[in-house]
């Protein structure tokens, strides 16, 4: 029997690269030794793309991108569909969680310095993907036609429409009308099942091969490279990929499929935060909800939105927030420059940058949080404040991470 | 192929242009090509044609009342002011930030101090000038959440802009101008048109 299947390794080996492949990215793709947990929110996030990819596949059977259908067709899916309610939720769950493991991901290339040379075009192709991420769910938000829906695109399309000279007719363009309507609602969902899931696809892959190019980084920040074993060529200290840490990936996606399964099974609306209650009104064009909020993953980002009220240069509020709020998600892609550390990790950066990751992160939930609440006058002053310490921590970091009191690094990665 | 180019020097010149007069060509066969896709996403002729002014009937807009009517799938509201709410225009002229609406928000016939025809009807987009969000009439004094100074108004619930009861925006608020005053005209003394300057249209 082996010897059957040897023969057919063969036979396909001739003809296409498989074994080879295999090993250059698997069985001999030599990884550091040292990863921790914060490793495991890649492979999630891959496989967070296949549930969102199948389950996307079964929603579009059922689902109608007509501005008088949409609406019902997804109550449809969700009460007389066989399992429709189990596929949606499995796919609106699979969006928040999407984000929940991206930005670990991102995090923990920002404790580790994974963004710096010689990995800066592998972030940046990353930075590609978020971008990609945040259309598609944006795009899938509108689908439902519900209130939410409606008057989140609303304000999205609006911004366009700040941009002078040219903004109303983007906004029209974009629209395919003079207000958001059916030709909207018909090209976002074009969109979002064939445009942005293709472009997804295909940055994931350049993502994962520009990876094995350059190879992982690893809690020390060093690279493993620089040390081979004279005889075999491999990393003293790394490992194969497969079998180490697929199974070690195999742990955390059993870990994440349990949490995962708690939020479809028990609470698959997370108190509205996941699925927001006024979404499930349908879209009126003549009334915005009382109280409206992006979904959580946004709401750091629509905070800054809100939080310019004065017209500054000869730029309006309006338009400046709108700046604003397209810079906060644009600065992360300049980290590989930003950071002029002579050392990657946080374990051997010094006290100044861990204080401002600490800062960083603080302002980027309670961004978040007062994203959620409707405005008052402190809530803005205090989204004020916190937009200008986000800032702060990437505009100043190539001084302060110049300044900043390194540890030496070490030759080898620690245990 | 490479080979070919290094042999040959005397080529390279010829080879150069023909290379370069080739990618101009096919660049430009590709934005010839990509014209109708991007035209095709601009709002077809059924939508062009879909803008039809509409006709209110406002004999049974009780003073305080006020109405929503869909025009080009925007909502335009209607709004009857008591003498009280027209007395507030003037108080809180300070606070705004065009009170005079110079900026050009409304038709010549609404810039004046109540921005409308009649004194007491308003009509207006209901749509804040920020990012598209249709604001709630506040008409409510001094309420709790929007302070012991709010006259009666409009309150946008997504980015906090106010506006006061002639869709005048105030001050430090996202919002950076007045609300918009679509083209309208009275038919008859409670028969108002909504989208047309002009009685003939109708």
């Amino acid at each position: 029997m082996s010897n059957r299947l040897n023969s057919m390794t063969e036979w396909i080996d001739k003809r296409f690269p498989l074994t080879s492949n295999w090993k250059a990215h698997l069985s001999e793709y030599y990884a550091p030794k040292n990863f921790n947990f914060w490793y495991y929110f890649g492979s999630l996030a891959l496989l967070v793309l296949v549930n969102q990819l199948i389950t996307g596949i079964f929603l579009t059977m059922n689902y109608k991108p007509d501005a008088s259908l949409a609406f019902a067709s997804v109550e449809y899916i969700m009460r007389d569909v066989d399992y429709g309610w189990l596929i949606r939720y499995m796919h609106s769950t699979g969006a928040s969680m999407f984000f929940v493991v991206v930005y670990l991901h991102m995090f923990r290339g920002m404790m580790y310095g994974s963004y710096r040379k010689p990995r800066e075009l592998l972030w940046l192709v990353g930075m590609a993907i978020f971008f990609v991420l945040m259309s598609l769910a944006f795009t899938g938000y509108i689908l439902p036609w519900g209130q939410m829906s409606y008057w989140g695109a609303q304000v999205i399309v609006s911004m366009f429409g700040a941009i002078p000279v040219i903004g109303d007719t983007l906004s029209q363009w974009l629209l395919g009308d003079f207000t958001l309507s059916d030709a909207a609602l018909n090209r976002f969902f074009a969109y979002h099942v064939v445009t942005l899931p293709l472009v997804l696809i295909v940055l994931v892959f350049v993502h994962i091969l520009a990876l094995h190019e350059v190879g992982s980084n690893n809690p020390d920040g060093i690279e493993i490279k620089a040390n081979k074993n004279p005889k075999t060529g491999i990393p003293v200290d790394g490992i194969p990929f497969h079998p180490y840490y697929s199974v070690k990936d195999i742990v955390g996606v059993v870990v994440f499929l349990m949490v995962f399964c708690g939020i479809i099974f028990f609470a698959p609306e997370m108190g509205g935060y996941f699925l927001e209650h006024n979404n499930f009104i349908p879209a009126n064009t003549l009334q915005t909800p009382d109280h409206i909020a992006p979904v959580w993953y946004f709401t750091p980002y629509y905070s800054m939105l809100r939080a310019v009220t004065v017209n500054f240069l000869w730029i309006d509020a309006k338009l400046w927030g709108v700046i604003l709020m397209a810079a906060a998600v644009v600065v992360f892609a300049f980290l590989p420059w930003l950071d002029r550390s002579p050392v990657k990790s946080i374990r051997y950066k010094g006290p100044i940058f861990k204080f401002a990751l600490t800062l960083f992160v603080i302002s980027f939930l309670v961004l978040g949080w007062l994203g959620m609440k409707s405005p008052t006058p402190l809530y803005t002053l205090l989204a004020q404040i916190f937009t200008v310490i986000y800032f702060a921590f990437f505009l100043f970091m190539p001084w302060y991470s110049k300044i900043d009191k390194t540890k030496p690094e070490p030759k080898r990665v620690s245990k | 192929m490479a080979d070919s180019f290094s042999i040959n020097d005397e080529m390279s010149g010829r080879r150069k242009f023909l290379v370069a007069a080739t990618s101009v060509a096919g660049g430009i066969a590709g934005a010839a090509i990509a014209t109708p896709f991007l035209l095709s996403m601009m709002p077809s002729e059924r939508a062009k044609a879909a803008g039809a002014p509409v006709e209110v009937d406002i004999s049974k807009l009780e003073p305080g009342m006020l109405i929503m009517v869909e025009w080009r799938g925007r909502v335009v509201w209607v709004l009857n002011r008591t003498p009280e709410m027209l007395a507030t225009l003037k108080k809180v002229e300070g606070e705004l930030a065009d009170p005079n609406s110079e900026k050009d928000q409304q038709p010549e016939y609404a810039r004046n101090s109540t921005r409308s025809i009649k004194p007491e009807i308003l009509v207006t987009e209901g749509i804040c000038t920020h990012l598209g969000c249709s604001p709630v009439f506040r008409k409510d004094i001094a309420p709790a959440d929007l302070g012991p100074d709010w006259l009666g108004g409009f309150f946008c619930p997504c980015h906090g802009s106010k506006f006061d009861l002639a869709g005048r925006v105030y001050k430090s608020v996202p919002a950076p101008t007045n609300m918009v005053v679509p083209p309208h005209v009275y038919l008859s003394d409670n028969r108002l048109l909504i989208g047309s300057d002009s009685k003939e249209s109708a």
